[in-house]
């Protein structure tokens, strides 16, 4: 085997190994496995999403069954937030979508409490929404409630 | 007066010499760069090249990848600890090796193990004057020697920075898991909900910009070096600085662009 063939063959094992690696990482890291187009779409209105951007998480009973594909505002000035939902995941005409935050500074995410009505088809609306908890209404609100209280 | 005066003149001397090395650097890539669709075909000598810069360097990058990676799961342990996430140690670890260590870092070392003897290689081909030589046997200098090496730094970068990014995920792994005692479950889950498609795709433009700037800086140095020894060493040091600093400022300019 000449010297040129046996460094043609390295560089060929090299970059097969380096392309694979590259694909490994893509696959097991990127969103290309997980949810690709798959899944139905739901729209949600909220007063205030108090930060939920397109690629939160939407979870039921805390496991993540979709994502938040778009948020933006619709003719009533609230915030439409269209989601994409596992296709084996049914969520009910008559559930709760709530904004809630894992933890205390954590990210904002969905939650959603399923009813007992009719299963929700493709580009559905969930008309029950809890707009986002904000601290520093809660906040003001318990000093104004305790200042009146003084007085 | 005359001292202010000749002042202004050095300033404006060495301005006018840095431009004017930036333009014949420019165009002596870009004639090189024009030359591989042409015959005759230099396959031959990228594949030797990309062997010389390539596997060459997988050792290096290897141990680089799984000590940076090791440090980060410790340094990232310590400060996660504080705020009981610990959980988020492996996603901290994958970002920050995908978006930001692995191709400063990997590039890096290419320049101080490869780049440097690409410097050297041409600057000595020019002392000895092989390169005057090739021009005689009418062989493009250009196209045997800058070219293939400017391609294969382009080519190899990429895949040396996935195995430095690999390699350093699971030492980081191994460290943070089997050593600190990180939820394995919770390490993998938060690394693959953390990295987005964006992140690799920012490193993977990271790579192939950082590849072609060793590339260009290195066989220009090399190929314009004062023909003596002394001149060679010169163009050696100059080279590394060169490529080490251009790579972190076009790191800044990358990322400011593709957040």
């Amino acid at each position: 085997m000449s010297e040129y063939k046996r460094i043609e063959i390295t560089v060929g094992l090299f970059v097969f190994i380096g392309i694979a690696g590259m694909f490994y990482m893509a696959l097991k890291l990127g969103e290309v496995g997980g949810l690709g187009a798959d899944g139905y779409h739901l729209t949600a209105a909220f007063g205030d999403v108090g930060g939920v951007r397109a690629g939160a998480d939407v979870m039921i009973a805390g496991v993540v069954v979709g994502r938040v594909d778009d948020v933006h505002l619709n003719e009533r000035d609230r915030a439409e937030v269209s989601m994409r939902i596992h296709d084996d995941v049914k969520i009910t005409s008559d559930a709760i979508a709530s904004i809630r935050t894992k933890g205390i500074i954590g990210d904002r995410f969905i939650r959603i409490g399923q009813g007992g009505g009719e299963e929700l088809s493709d580009g559905g609306e969930i008309e029950e929404t809890e707009s986002a908890i904000s601290i520093e209404e809660l906040v003001s609100k318990y000093i104004f409630s305790s200042d009146s209280s003084n007085k | 007066m005359t001292a202010v005066i000749s002042m202004f003149g050095r300033l404006g001397r060495s301005f006018l010499g840095m431009v004017s090395r930036l333009g014949d650097a420019t165009s002596l890539s870009s004639a090189s760069l024009g030359l591989l669709p042409t015959r005759p075909w230099q396959g031959r000598h990228i594949v030797i090249q990309m062997f010389n810069i390539g596997v060459g360097s997988l050792v290096i990058i290897a141990l680089t990848g799984a000590f940076t990676g090791m440090v980060l799961a410790l340094q990232g342990y310590y400060t996660l600890a504080k705020f009981g996430s610990e959980s988020m140690l492996g996603a901290g670890i994958a970002l920050a090796i995908i978006r930001e260590l692995g191709p400063v870092l990997g590039a890096m070392m290419l320049t101080a193990r490869a780049g440097s003897a690409i410097t050297a290689e041409i600057g000595i081909m020019r002392v000895t004057e092989q390169i005057d030589a090739l021009e005689m046997m009418a062989v493009n200098p250009r196209a045997r020697i800058i070219m293939p090496r400017i391609i294969a730094a382009t080519l190899v970068l990429p895949l040396l920075i996935a195995l430095f990014d690999l390699i350093g995920m699971g030492a980081g792994y191994l460290v943070g898991v089997e050593l600190l005692g990180v939820n394995p479950g919770a390490f993998i889950a938060e690394m693959q909900a953390k990295v987005t498609t964006h992140d690799i795709n920012t490193g993977w433009i990271k790579a192939v910009a950082f590849g072609f700037l060793i590339g260009v800086i290195c066989t220009y140095i090399g190929y314009r070096a004062t023909p003596t020894t002394e001149g060679v060493g010169k163009a050696t040091t100059q080279a590394v600085v060169l490529s080490s600093v251009g790579i972190l400022m076009l790191d800044y300019i990358l990322t400011s662009f593709y957040l």
